[in-house]
């Protein structure tokens, strides 16, 4: 069997090809978090797209021109949908949003970790200098602190826009975000709210970011009524996305997949443009297998899919991106399903209770009688993120592919 | 801030200083010196500073001399492979910085603990981990100290309990040494970016609390990743942060202070006063980690202003020269021994196996008490494979 032999070609060949600086997908860039190395101007031109992600530079997700960027139906009734287009790549795109955010609200400022002189990401950039770092400022390295600082600037109605700098250290800030941020409104009986938090914090794999720098976790954060959770795929949607989250009334973690920041890149509207939270969005449309994710594991599905639809006369794949995590839209999920009948879905982060457990069940209470075959799961292993291990941890195209084969083959 | 070597006070047959540069011709036989620190090593905080009046022996100059060389090339060797992508992962190297970990492992012994943040690598080799255990483990071999599995920020080894992220955990086990009745001391590291972490706060009310053997050292790079202290810290005296707690600072460059200050700390929790802060003042020539260059938010001209008058190889060089500890060409072979032993370590490691792949499943809980299903484990879970 053909995919068999590939599978098992792709294990025998891990320990013969993981130090090699090219190896396959991820082809590490060695300045990847340089902070020096960028345009100066944040929403110049942007460096070509980085090969550690072939798979984003290849999609058809990707919007290359203006008339691509601009056919989006989300974008026909902003002020955008005539407007002029600018190739950027998500760090640029979200640096342009938070631009505009303070550009459009004299109450939005922007603060966390080094975030003043642009952030280890380049987010930033510029902005300190535009807005004055009154506006724009470094905090101590204070996670806890961010967070609470933060809540109490929004329960003021102001617009607090904090970055925490990895997601793996968005834990010690954990309390205030679950405890504090989550529940003001509900607590104070409606009468205080930090409807203006924004936290953003990058997330996800790069393949080589090791225990402390890959994780992404979002599950935790689901589990939290109060909450908004949010994780776009690509420059066009970060810059939606985001406007829309910092405009809110409801506090929002926003998770950046932070291989995307120089791996995404696209002609981006340079307007003010918001895109619709917990509204998912159909990429691909399919009639037989309903394929689930959000962030960079979009571009991995998109891979399972064409091994799939090759290697599978006559499947067609239905590909959705959630976008928004919590409040997810299940509507768009369970309609595709039940015309679908079968359900992959697929995140970085270990599976047991991920976020694909409550997909799961609930298109399980919403089309058990629609439902073909069991519902798959493609997600990390139940293990602590791995450094030397990252290739076999992540539930990459051949593990979805299988996923897909599975539920077809049922 | 050279030390003044003219204040050198001699005994047996050591000749008192000259010319700073001045070269010698053949070592003294001398096994010890009386010398007195700059007064500008130490500031205290609500205790009585350490005595100036220190004596320097020979085997202790030499032995801190070779590790520090050591430790530089170890790490500038690291430097090396990250760029060559042979070490993957998160890499904060501690180039500058290496008199802090091997004055205070020359004060102590094995049995005192010290814990400390990401900049772990020169700690684990001064607490027995070997060159080729660490290189192996940063460039994820099975010979790694942690079997390949931990990576630059994860190392461990007896009595050193690791690279920590955020926030030293150091009370509790300062608390246990107390339980057990052991005189013994827990140096619990954190760097001046931690230092405004609540839970540093936390652990020193209940180190006083409780009347703890720990000794609280920041170690004070100046910057706390891309943020100086001074834009990060309402107070940059970290010694005085224990507020109940007494505090020193310290010269964290000049190795010499670094090890009386430290003797001088566990003396302190010896003899049942408590907890003690320490400030190391010292600075990273590098960046943060390997992704920072570390010139974006500091010039090059005052990381050069570092390196040529405060740094801390070169000032213990000088002073054992002065003290005829030892020959130039003693030291510089002792350079060519560290850059021997470093080469062949990498050599050793670039040779050994990945770990196994089962690994990956290992080690999450006790042995033996594993759940049944580790998803991911099982080959039956890859369909194509059956």
């Amino acid at each position: 069997m053909q995919t068999l032999r590939f599978h098992s070609l792709f294990l025998r060949n891990f320990t013969k090809t993981y130090y090699k600086p090219k190896f396959g997908n991820y082809n590490i860039h060695k300045n990847f978090f340089h902070a020096t190395r960028s345009t100066s101007d944040a929403t110049g031109t942007p460096p070509p797209a980085e090969g550690f992600m072939t798979e984003v530079t290849q999609s058809k997700f990707i919007k290359n021109t203006r008339e691509e960027a601009l056919k989006n139906p989300e974008l026909a009734d902003t002020n955008v949908s005539n407007g002029d287009t600018k190739q950027m790549n998500m760090f640029q795109s979200i640096n342009d949003a938070m631009r505009i955010a303070l550009d459009t609200d004299d109450t939005a400022v922007i603060f966390g970790e080094d975030v003043a002189f642009g952030g280890v990401f380049r987010c930033t950039l510029g902005l300190a200098e535009m807005f004055g770092r009154d506006r724009v400022f470094n905090t101590p390295l204070s996670e806890q602190g961010i967070a609470g600082f933060g809540i109490g600037m929004a329960a003021m109605g102001h617009t607090a826009i904090a970055e925490i700098q990895f997601a793996d250290y968005i834990f010690p800030a954990f309390d205030q975000l679950v405890n504090e941020a989550a529940k003001y409104r509900y607590r104070s009986g409606g009468i205080f709210d930090v409807g203006g938090l924004t936290v953003r914090s990058p997330c996800s794999a790069v393949g080589h970011g090791g225990h402390y720098h890959s994780q992404t976790p979002e599950g935790y954060f689901a589990h939290t009524p109060g909450l908004k959770v949010v994780m776009p795929r690509s420059p066009i949607q970060a810059k939606g996305l985001l406007l829309a989250s910092i405009r809110d009334r409801n506090p929002v973690i926003f998770f950046e997949p932070k291989i995307l920041y120089r791996a995404a890149v696209e002609q981006v509207p340079i307007g003010d443009y918001e895109l619709p939270l917990s509204k998912a969005e159909i990429l691909k449309a399919g009639k037989d297998v309903t394929i689930v994710g959000y962030g960079s594991q979009i571009y991995i599905l998109e891979r399972a899919i064409q091994i799939a639809e090759k290697n599978i006369p006559g499947l067609s794949c239905e590909l959705i991106d959630l976008r928004t995590i919590l409040p997810w839209d299940v509507d768009t999920v369970a309609e595709s399903v039940n015309k679908t009948g079968r359900l992959v879905i697929s995140h970085e982060a270990s599976q047991t209770s991920g976020f694909s457990a409550e997909v799961s069940t609930s298109i399980m209470e919403r089309c058990f009688l629609r439902l073909e075959a069991p519902i798959q799961r493609v997600c990390g292993w139940d293990t602590p993120f791995p450094l030397i291990f990252e290739k076999f941890y992540l539930p990459d195209a051949i593990r979805c592919f299988d996923a897909i084969k599975e539920v077809v083959e049922y | 801030m050279l030390l003044p070597v003219s204040r050198v006070v001699t005994r047996g047959s050591v000749r008192r200083g000259g010319s700073l540069f001045r070269s010698f011709a053949s070592a003294s036989t001398s096994d010890s010196v009386n010398y007195t620190l700059p007064n500008t090593s130490f500031k205290t905080y609500e205790c009585d500073p350490p005595s100036l009046e220190i004596e320097v022996k020979k085997n202790d100059a030499l032995e801190m001399y070779k590790n520090m060389v050591l430790i530089r090339r170890m790490e500038t060797t690291a430097d090396n492979l990250y760029k060559m992508k042979m070490i993957r992962g998160f890499c904060h190297l501690c180039t500058g910085q290496e008199a802090v970990g091997v004055g205070m492992e020359a004060a102590i012994t094995r049995e005192d603990a010290i814990i400390t943040a990401y900049r772990c690598h020169g700690y684990t080799l001064l607490r027995g981990g070997t060159v080729h255990q660490i290189l192996a483990e940063l460039m994820g071999r099975s010979t790694g100290i942690s079997k390949g599995k931990g990576g630059s920020m994860h190392m461990f080894a007896k009595n050193f309990y690791g690279g920590n992220g955020i926030v030293p955990v150091g009370a509790g086990i300062a608390f246990t040494q107390k339980y057990l009745g052991v005189n013994n001391a827990t140096f619990i590291m954190y760097g001046d970016g931690a230092a405004n972490q609540g839970q540093v706060f936390e652990a020193f009310n209940m180190a006083k609390l409780w009347e703890l053997p720990a000794i609280f050292v920041c170690e004070n790079n100046l910057y706390g990743m891309g943020t100086s202290a001074a834009r990060s810290s309402a107070n940059t005296q970290y010694y005085t942060r224990g507020q109940y707690i007494p505090g020193i600072q310290v010269n964290g460059m000049d190795v010499l202070a670094v090890k009386h200050s430290c003797a001088w700390a566990k003396e302190w929790t010896s003899s049942g006063k408590g907890p003690l802060v320490m400030e190391m003042v010292t600075y990273r020539y590098g960046g943060h980690s390997m992704s920072d260059p570390g010139t974006t938010y500091r010039t090059r001209e005052e990381i050069q202003h570092m390196r040529s008058t405060n740094d801390p190889i070169t000032g213990l060089r000088l002073r054992i020269l002065e003290f005829g500890f030892a020959t130039e060409t003693d030291l510089k072979n002792y350079e060519k021994e560290a850059r021997t032993i470093v080469d062949e370590a990498v050599a050793k490691a670039q040779k050994d196996p990945l770990p196994d792949e089962s690994e990956i499943w290992t080690d999450i809980y006790f042995k033996g008490t594993e759940p049944d299903v580790i998803r991911g484990r099982e080959r039956e879970e890859i369909g194509v494979l059956h």
